[in-house]
């Protein structure tokens, strides 16, 4: 408890002590009414009083219909009845709840925040020989720190000096200890284990990715929820329209009975109840812990609203490549017409000689020799379908079917991912290869469809027989094949227009080169994007480690975030409905009123810290 | 220019949200959020007179809740 928290604590203790012995011993007090009124107003005065201040305060500033201002009005209208331990006790109980809401809001707000822990407090420079600790902020690019085994990285980086195995652990929830040596990349936020290490930084802190992640994890409440705003627009007219309550009720009631105080202090009631903070607590708190749920995961939420629409999810689409699939293809085998296999590996590799497609780089693997690039000229790409040069001045064009059947030449059948190849306008044989289902994706795809992911749709820019037999292992059964990356936005949209609104759709993609369908989606989902800033920037959903199940698992906390904030907002406006209506017919007690105002904000922060 | 500030005692959600109105209203301002749970401010403001505008920022604070300090 703040030493704020703890002075409410005493004051609450001291005025419930006074009003129970006042309680006890008021009807022995001398001289009747006005001293036993003194006698509750002291108590009254020890624990409302900066309720009080507050209220004349704040409207004098012109805040009108504020919390403290109802709270004082409910009791002056108690007094005035003349239930003066009503009052008091109405004041205390108040307090209570005040205190509760506080601390449990705290509470909440630094278990969450313990989740993220991933801030770096320092950096060591070296100075004369000695290690000097300083702000990570101050650090320049360029600067030599020094990593100690068990010290968080504090800035992204290169090593130096030194090997070690760094814990990834907290950026991306996968406990795999990563190895690093001299020439490889350090990420902030990483744990370093039993080497000393010396990086010279790349970024400055506040581009580092720590940085990067954190500033994203605490502004994604900012992007509100559909849901969140409906709040916040109710909320505005809540209030009003149930002071409004209360006066008409004080006035109708009292002149049709002549009760006046009884019906005044039935609009009290209404007015102890008109604050929604319930609801304007809860909800983004709700949303909020169901973040940091994920961040735990590894999976970066960039807002509330995204997060809703994950927990709407019914179509996912994958890219193949990469996604579904390891991405590093090998060649299975060739298959000649007029060469031997291995001129035909070689005139493959060269074609491909200055490619970094991933197939490129297998073909000149697979083929091992030594390539002479200056028998290549002329060398063109075309992007999704393959290339064309003159190799030793003959036109060579390799890769898909549509290259070369668009040059005009005539290609067999061939199932499975193949590059096709022709020398001066005339086929001449292709170089077959597979690449592998990643470990994991189809017991990721089955546990998607186990939380309602009715439409797992995989799009490549891969033949059609390539892409049935992964789909056939992966248990996939809308494919779309043979797509140039202009394509696969068209499909993302044609996909969308037949889902007519209901339900959302996310596109999975390693956030190179899918950045139009990453934006196009309603959900943009970049996975293994660790220290890849393009991939961050341009999704939606960031899975820091590349496993496809953390997807489900990540759709699986926005339902039950989604299910918990709808649990609070149904329980809080049920409990006000139900006290408001008590409050016109004339039969709910202040004590109930109270309740329904700060009891309910307690259960539903508390509620709300279950999304994790 | 954006820049953030971290607020103290802020201790009430529907402050933050009524802060929030009043600062965007400032003239200059483009876009301010309160984040209740983080406790932080963001003011996005026209760069030439970010302090004038800091100032007016503080009074609409100061307004809606006396109590809670802005730290900068």
């Amino acid at each position: 408890m703040t030493p704020k928290q703890k002075r409410l604590l005493v004051r609450i203790v001291c005025a419930l002590a006074l009003l129970i012995a006042t309680a006890l011993g008021g009807s022995h007090l001398p001289g009747g009414t006005p001293v036993r009124l003194l006698a509750y107003l002291i108590p009254y005065a020890i624990v409302g009083w900066e309720i009080i201040w507050k209220a004349v305060r704040n409207l004098t500033h012109g805040q009108l219909l504020d919390e403290n201002f109802l709270m004082s009005i409910a009791t002056f209208g108690a007094f005035a009845t003349g239930e003066f331990a009503e009052a008091v006790a109405v004041m205390v109980f108040y307090q209570v709840g005040e205190l509760f809401q506080d601390v449990a809001v705290d509470r909440s707000r630094r278990s969450i925040t313990a989740l993220m822990d991933i801030c770096p407090e320092y950096a060591n420079l070296e100075q004369d020989g000695a290690l000097v600790q300083t702000d990570p902020d101050a650090v320049a690019i360029g600067t030599i720190i020094v990593i100690r085994p068990g010290e968080r990285v504090p800035l992204d980086g290169v090593v130096v000096d030194g090997t070690s195995a760094l814990d990834t652990a907290a950026l991306t929830g996968e406990a795999m200890p990563q190895g690093v040596q001299v020439g490889d990349e350090v990420i902030s936020g990483c744990v370093n284990g039993s080497g000393t290490l010396r990086v010279r930084t790349t970024k400055e802190f506040e581009d580092s990715t720590v940085s990067k992640i954190l500033e994203l994890v605490e502004s994604a409440t900012e992007k509100k929820a559909k849901t969140e705003n409906f709040i916040t627009r109710f909320a505005r007219v809540y209030t009003p329209l149930v002071v409004l309550g209360a006066v008409l009720l004080a006035v109708i009631p009292s002149l049709v009975t002549g009760d006046w105080g009884k019906w005044i202090h039935q609009a009290c009631v209404f007015l102890v109840i008109s604050c929604p903070c319930a609801l304007v607590i809860s909800v983004p708190l709700g949303f909020f812990s169901g973040i940091g749920a994920a961040s735990r995961q590894g999976v970066l939420i960039k807002g509330s609203n995204y997060l809703e629409a994950l927990a709407q999810m019914q179509v996912m689409v994958c890219d193949k490549t990469g996604t579904l699939t390891t991405g590093k293809f090998t060649v299975t085998g060739c298959a000649p017409v007029g060469l031997t296999e291995q001129e035909l590996l070689e005139l493959a590799a060269l074609a491909e000689g200055y490619s970094n497609h991933p197939i490129a780089s297998s073909i000149r693997e697979a083929y091992a020799g030594a390539l002479d690039l200056a028998r290549v000229t002329d060398y063109h790409e075309q992007s999704g379908t393959g290339v064309s040069a003159d190799i030793d001045g003959h036109p060579v064009l390799a890769g898909n079917k549509r290259l070369l059947t668009g040059a005009g030449v005539a290609v067999p059948d061939i199932p499975g991912t193949a590059v096709f190849l022709a020398r001066d306008g005339a086929y001449c044989g292709c170089v077959q290869l597979a690449d592998e289902a990643k470990p994991g994706a189809a017991e990721a795809l089955a546990a998607l469809r186990g939380v309602g992911v009715a439409n797992i749709v995989m799009l490549t820019g891969d033949r059609r027989a390539a892409a049935t037999e992964t789909a056939l292992a992966l248990g996939i059964d809308d494919v779309r094949a043979e797509l140039l990356p202009g394509d696969k936005v068209e499909s993302v949209e044609q996909l969308l227009r037949e889902m007519h609104g209901s339900g959302k759709l996310a596109f999975v993609g390693d956030g190179i080169n899918d950045a139009p369908v990453l934006g196009r989606a309603d959900i943009g989902i970049a996975m293994g994007a660790m220290g890849s800033d393009a991939a961050i920037e341009a999704a939606d959903v960031v899975l820091m480690h590349d496993d496809l199940r953390k997807i489900a698992e990540t759709v699986r906390i926005a339902r039950k975030t989604l299910l918990v904030v709808r649990q609070n907002i149904a329980f809080a406006l049920a409990i006000k409905a139900i006290v408001l209506v008590l409050g016109a017919a004339g039969i709910a007690s202040m004590w109930l009123a109270v309740f329904a105002d700060v009891g309910v904000c307690v259960l539903a922060i508390l509620n709300a810290m279950r999304a994790r | 220019m954006k820049k953030k500030f971290k607020l103290q005692d802020l201790d009430c959600a529907a402050c933050a949200a009524k802060m929030e109105d009043a600062i965007k209203k400032i003239s200059g301002v483009n876009d301010a959020s309160v984040n209740f749970l983080m406790q932080k401010l963001t003011v996005d403001a026209d760069d030439e007179a970010f302090d004038a505008i800091m100032e007016q920022v503080e009074n609409a604070c100061k307004r809606v809740e006396p109590d809670c300090k802005i730290l900068r």
